[in-house]
């Protein structure tokens, strides 16, 4: 061999290493993303003596159906809540957060861009001051706001108070601003009134911001825990993710991992499909609000 | 930034912004003055009898060393998510970003998981280590001869509750900084290869600069995770065992005011926890602000 030969292999080894070392840590990235949800979606497959044996099987057991089917329908020991009952609440949670989040905003949104008036910049910041307050932080003072209005164990309680951050304000504010200024003019112009024109024309021009909005505070909705823990002590109103600490807190021995397992895995579907579908609009949105 | 056209109405925009302002003063601003107020009595949990303390909720917490142990865990458990989470999410958008085959596929397995709750990471990663019934647990304790027991063991609690707390953050950093380097200009970035430029040097000469919005921004956005947020893993994995030693902030919160029923204390925490959250929003917003009228 000679010398250039060798050069030109070790060359070539360098651009193959090279040209595959990305694939190589997107490969790795993907399976600390997705073994820790092939273990529970193996576990959901398997029967509770097979899981406390420990290790439990790792491949798919026969048991996928019987679980999933006593979980949508029947619950567990600890909890008999069925999924199904939870998935609703869980639903209508999402849907009552995002949707009443997103129409709440673009009118607040719509005032504080397009209309001078006094206490504007009051209210501004006022709502903004809310941004990134999680729930958390205020958590006891709520509780005892919602159980004054009577809002424990119901749909409002578990809703309203969720709908205070300004995330979706804010970036309907941002877009609203980089609309050219001769549109709402020309809409004046032409005799419109302010309602038509946000009607008529800034509404659908906000459509992908909508959309945006719409999964973010979707998935934000479906994730809350620490407040529907706090507010449903009935099992009617129980969502998805409170069934699954339900489910898991009792002595080892009686977890029912194979069940809290699928619920799990069940309450994980919704919002990963919702992003899923609508991937390209959340992108634009999580990186538009960041401006 | 250029004012927007306005329109003249005398009624009209406080109609529109009443419902969002109905909303933030019933359920963020009354609260918050109810906290206040709460914060400097006392109440025993018995009777409704309030007794004015004055600061006393507030000097309590200063001399507890239980607080004080509270709010380092907090801080490190934040700082160590956020740098775990960012470097990992940064070093895969690099490659994500490059032009290989498969990359849509690649950047569409790796977005999803944003849609993976908070409490569902804490289920998976207490389902893994399980001392009892997790797998890993098994493979740690029968091949590597691990005591593992992290209820029992500080470090490996802290260990497994910022392992979980920081792989459900990586979707949502690994969005951001994908978006951030898609805004790089390529001819930037071949200009600096003509130039010799090695990938080092690409990296922390110009797309690391390039790219410090985003990290400023993500960097925020983690510690406020990993502060605030981190409440579902901490109650689903440890529930602040051993002992009280991994009761972060918002879980000692929680505890205080929903277990312990003390009031005032929880209400003087609660008032400590929103005054940094609205400080970290405002210096945020001012840095946002000055970014864009640029």
């Amino acid at each position: 061999m000679t010398a250039q030969q060798k050069i030109d292999r070790t060359a070539h080894r360098a651009k193959v290493i090279r040209r595959l070392f990305p694939h190589i840590i997107l490969w790795i990235g993907i399976a600390i993303i997705i073994f820790p949800i092939y273990f529970i979606f193996s576990a959901s497959s398997h029967t509770s003596a097979e899981i406390q044996a420990a290790p439990m099987p790792l491949g798919i057991g026969p048991h996928l159906i019987e679980n999933y089917s006593q979980a949508l329908f029947k619950g567990t020991q600890n909890m008999g809540t069925p999924v199904l009952t939870m998935l609703k609440n869980s639903l209508i949670m999402a849907l009552g957060i995002s949707v009443g989040k997103i129409v709440v905003s673009l009118l607040a949104a719509f005032a504080i861009v397009f209309f001078k008036f006094p206490f504007r910049n009051f209210c501004f910041w006022s709502i903004f001051i809310t941004l990134m307050l999680p729930v958390e932080v205020r958590i006891m003072p709520t509780y005892k706001v919602v159980s004054d209005l009577h809002l424990l164990n119901s749909y409002a309680g578990l809703i309203l108070p969720m709908i205070v951050s300004a995330t979706a304000v804010f970036l309907f504010r941002q877009f609203f601003m980089s609309i050219p200024r001769e549109i709402p003019e020309a809409s004046q112009i032409d005799g419109a009134t302010p309602m038509q024109f946000f009607r008529h024309i800034l509404a659908p021009m906000t459509r992908t911001p909508i959309a945006a909005m719409f999964v973010i505070q979707f998935i934000y909705g479906w994730n809350q825990y620490l407040w529907p823990l706090l507010i449903t002590t009935k099992p009617e109103f129980y969502t998805l993710l409170i069934g699954i600490n339900r489910m898991m807190s009792g002595a080892d021995v009686q977890i029912e991992w194979q069940i809290a397992m699928a619920t799990t895995l069940l309450a994980m579907l919704p919002p990963v499909i919702v992003v899923v579908l609508m991937q390209k609009q959340f992108i634009a949105g999580m990186t538009e609000t960041e401006k | 930034m250029s004012k927007q056209y306005e329109f003249k109405a005398p009624v009209l925009p406080y109609l529109l912004v009443l419902p969002q302002m109905a909303i933030v003063f019933v359920f963020f601003f009354w609260p918050a003055a109810q906290a206040v107020l709460q914060s400097f009595y006392l109440q025993d949990p018995f009777g409704g009898r309030m007794i004015f303390v004055g600061f006393q909720n507030y000097s309590k917490l200063l001399v507890d060393p239980d607080y004080w142990q509270s709010f380092t865990v907090s801080t490190v458990f934040a700082l160590c998510i956020t740098i775990s989470a960012m470097a990992i999410s940064l070093f895969l958008a690099i490659q994500a970003n490059k032009k290989i085959r498969f990359s849509a596929f690649y950047k569409t397995m790796l977005v999803w998981p944003y849609a993976v709750s908070t409490l569902v990471a804490g289920v998976i990663w207490l389902f893994m280590f399980n001392p009892n019934v997790g797998v890993i647990a098994y493979v740690l304790k029968h091949t590597f001869h691990v005591n593992w027991q992290y209820l029992l063991n500080f470090n490996q609690a802290f260990l497994l509750l910022t392992m979980a707390a920081s792989w459900k953050q990586l979707a949502y950093n690994f969005v951001f900084f994908l978006a951030g380097l898609q805004s790089v200009p390529a001819t930037l970035i071949e200009a600096a290869e003509i130039d010799g430029a090695g990938a080092g040097t690409r990296f922390w000469k110009i797309i690391f600069p390039m790219l410090s919005p985003t990290t400023f921004y993500l960097l925020v956005m983690n510690l406020v995770y990993g502060f605030f947020e981190t409440f579902p893993i901490v109650h689903a994995i440890t529930q602040g065992a051993p002992g009280k030693s991994t009761g972060i902030l918002v879980y000692k919160v929680w505890r205080d005011g929903v277990i312990n029923l003390d009031l005032g204390s929880s209400a003087a925490q609660s008032v400590i926890l929103m005054l940094m959250v609205i400080l970290l929003t405002v210096f945020q917003f001012r840095f946002i602000e000055r970014r864009v009228t640029y």
